[in-house]
């Protein structure tokens, strides 16, 4: 699981963090159960952190004639 | 000039000219009624224009009829633009329809209402055909001008909430006679973009017209036919377009477009901050629960002194021994006064038994008894009748009656022999029926007697 985090999109690892609080939640697991999911769960709660504060500037494309792609900043037209 | 005579043609020619130099009927704005409208196969519209008392026939060629709106039918009053001329081939004067609009509303007002009586009876606004938007957009396509306020609306909104999220603006015509076209084809480009996960189109605030191609039927059936989910913006809150009605989400702002379409950075941080310290607590609370458990166990007395767990066993085991050996009294006990008690029961049985049993010997003994001494008894009686009957027959006064008599001494001795008297003593003789008072006379002795 851990190996392919990196991979994981802000959708995908904000609901594999839902589903993990989801089984925390329920308290008949055992402990070590609930370890894995606290070590599994703070990644996933950094990873998530990490993909909204650490995102690059968003990136702003125009679709040109032929369509390529260009990097698009607002004009102020007046 | 020798002939007199006109060519229907030249007549003809000469009363067009007469109509077509005229001013008045060079630009003529008329109100009537439709009747026997056609719209031709290659593009043209014929059509009869009346009031009460007149009619005239008129025609718009494609050219101009291609930009009206509505679509006109019989019966319904216009406003026409137009001018008055001859059609040479049937000499007939005709009207020339320039511009067409209906009388009372607005062409577009009622264009709007037409398209849009048209797009819900196919279905194109029922909700079932609303898709989800995603929850994360990743990629989004702006279909707007980029310039103008929409574009800067949008991505300042995007920006602020949602910068993980990329935006990819495709240029469109928002006003004008080409801008349908022009959306309804962006439409169709994104969705064979890749990687895009949901299409924004609109425009900001304006006129009408400005707004018209957002009411036309070729951009309504590419946004419904979009397999991406699509929020329309169009203009203001107040401006609704048959786009917003096909939509998947209807946007009253461009600025409200990017806030549906893009979930909050700082509401996202916030739940994330909160699930992470539900992990938290959670897991340390866990723990917490735990060590209390384990140490509850640990200062248990059974951890504490297990010597004492084995003490209490053995005196347990005492007691159990002891109670057995007072059960097995108690059990061998029970059975001797089980048995007793049988044994007396028995015995009484038994002695009642005896008692019956002699009874019945005495009862039959004695019946035996009686009936034997009932048999000795008659016995007895016949033997004692026997007897009488022989006693009878040895009877003397019986005797004497066959003829014998007893003689009696004096002495009242019965006289068995001769010896016994003496001459001329007296004797009594005894006969069956009485006595006789005698002397003996003589005695003679016989020998042979017995």
């Amino acid at each position: 699981m851990s190996e392919t985090n990196k991979e994981l999109s802000f959708e995908e690892a904000l609901e594999q963090l839902e589903i993990i609080v989801g089984k925390m939640e329920d308290g008949e697991i055992p402990l070590e159960k609930a370890m894995e999911y606290y070590a599994e769960g703070s990644k996933l709660s950094k990873i998530c952190h990490e993909k909204l504060v650490k995102a690059e500037k968003q990136m702003k494309e125009i679709l040109g004639k032929d369509d390529e792609r260009t990097s698009f900043e607002i004009q102020e037209d007046n | 000039m020798e002939d007199k005579y006109l060519s229907v043609t030249a007549l003809t020619k000469y009363i067009k000219k007469k109509f077509d130099v005229d001013h008045h009927l060079n630009h003529i704005l008329l109100r009537g009624e439709i009747s026997n409208f056609k719209h031709h196969s290659r593009g043209h519209m014929y059509m009869t224009i009346k009031d009460d008392n007149a009619s005239i026939r008129a025609v718009m060629f494609h050219k101009q009829n291609q930009h009206i709106k509505f679509q006109p039918e019989n019966g319904m009053k216009v406003l026409i633009t137009g001018y008055i001329s001859v059609f040479e081939s049937q000499g007939q004067y005709q009207l020339y329809i320039q511009e067409l609009q209906p009388d009372g509303i607005g062409a577009l007002h009622l264009a709007f209402e037409q398209l849009k009586e048209k797009l819900m009876k196919e279905g194109l606004f029922d909700p079932v055909h609303k898709k989800e938007l995603p929850k994360y957009p990743q990629q989004i396509a702006v279909l707007t001008s980029p310039t103008g306020a929409a574009i800067r609306d949008i991505l300042t909104t995007m920006e602020r909430r949602y910068p993980v999220a990329n935006v990819l603006i495709i240029p469109v015509l928002v006003q004008g006679k080409s801008s349908a076209a022009s959306i309804a084809e962006a439409i169709k480009k994104a969705n064979k973009l890749e990687k895009l996960d949901l299409i924004i189109v609109g425009r900001g605030g304006g006129s009408l017209e400005e707004l018209w191609s957002f009411n036309e039927e070729v951009v309504a059936r590419a946004i419904f036919e979009s397999a991406l989910p699509v929020i329309s913006a169009v203009g203001h809150e107040t401006d609704i377009t048959i786009s917003d009605m096909v939509a998947d989400l209807r946007a009253p702002t461009p600025t409200a477009a990017a806030e549906l379409a893009v979930p909050s950075q700082l509401d996202l941080l916030e739940k994330i901050k909160k699930l992470d310290q539900f992990i938290e607590s959670n897991i340390l609370h866990r723990l917490e629960r735990s060590r209390e458990k384990l140490s509850a166990v640990e200062s248990s007395y059974v951890f504490k002194y297990p010597q004492r767990l084995v003490e209490d066993k053995e005196q347990r085991l005492d007691r159990a021994v002891e109670q057995l050996g007072k059960q097995l009294v108690y059990i061998v006990r029970g059975k001797q006064e089980a048995y007793q008690y049988i044994d007396q029961r028995y015995q009484r049985i038994n002695y009642e038994r005896q008692i019956e049993e002699r009874g019945k010997r005495v009862e039959e003994l004695m019946s035996r008894l009686e009936r034997v001494s009932n048999q000795q008894l008659q016995q007895k009686k016949q033997l004692f009748g026997n007897r009488l009957a022989q006693l009878d027959l040895l009877n003397p006064t019986r005797i004497m009656k066959r003829g014998y008599a007893i003689a009696y001494t004096n002495e009242q001795e019965i006289v068995r022999s001769v010896d016994q008297m003496n001459k001329d003593e007296n004797f009594t003789i005894q006969f069956a029926d009485g006595f006789i008072q005698a002397s003996v006379q003589e005695i003679r002795k016989e020998d042979n007697h017995e």
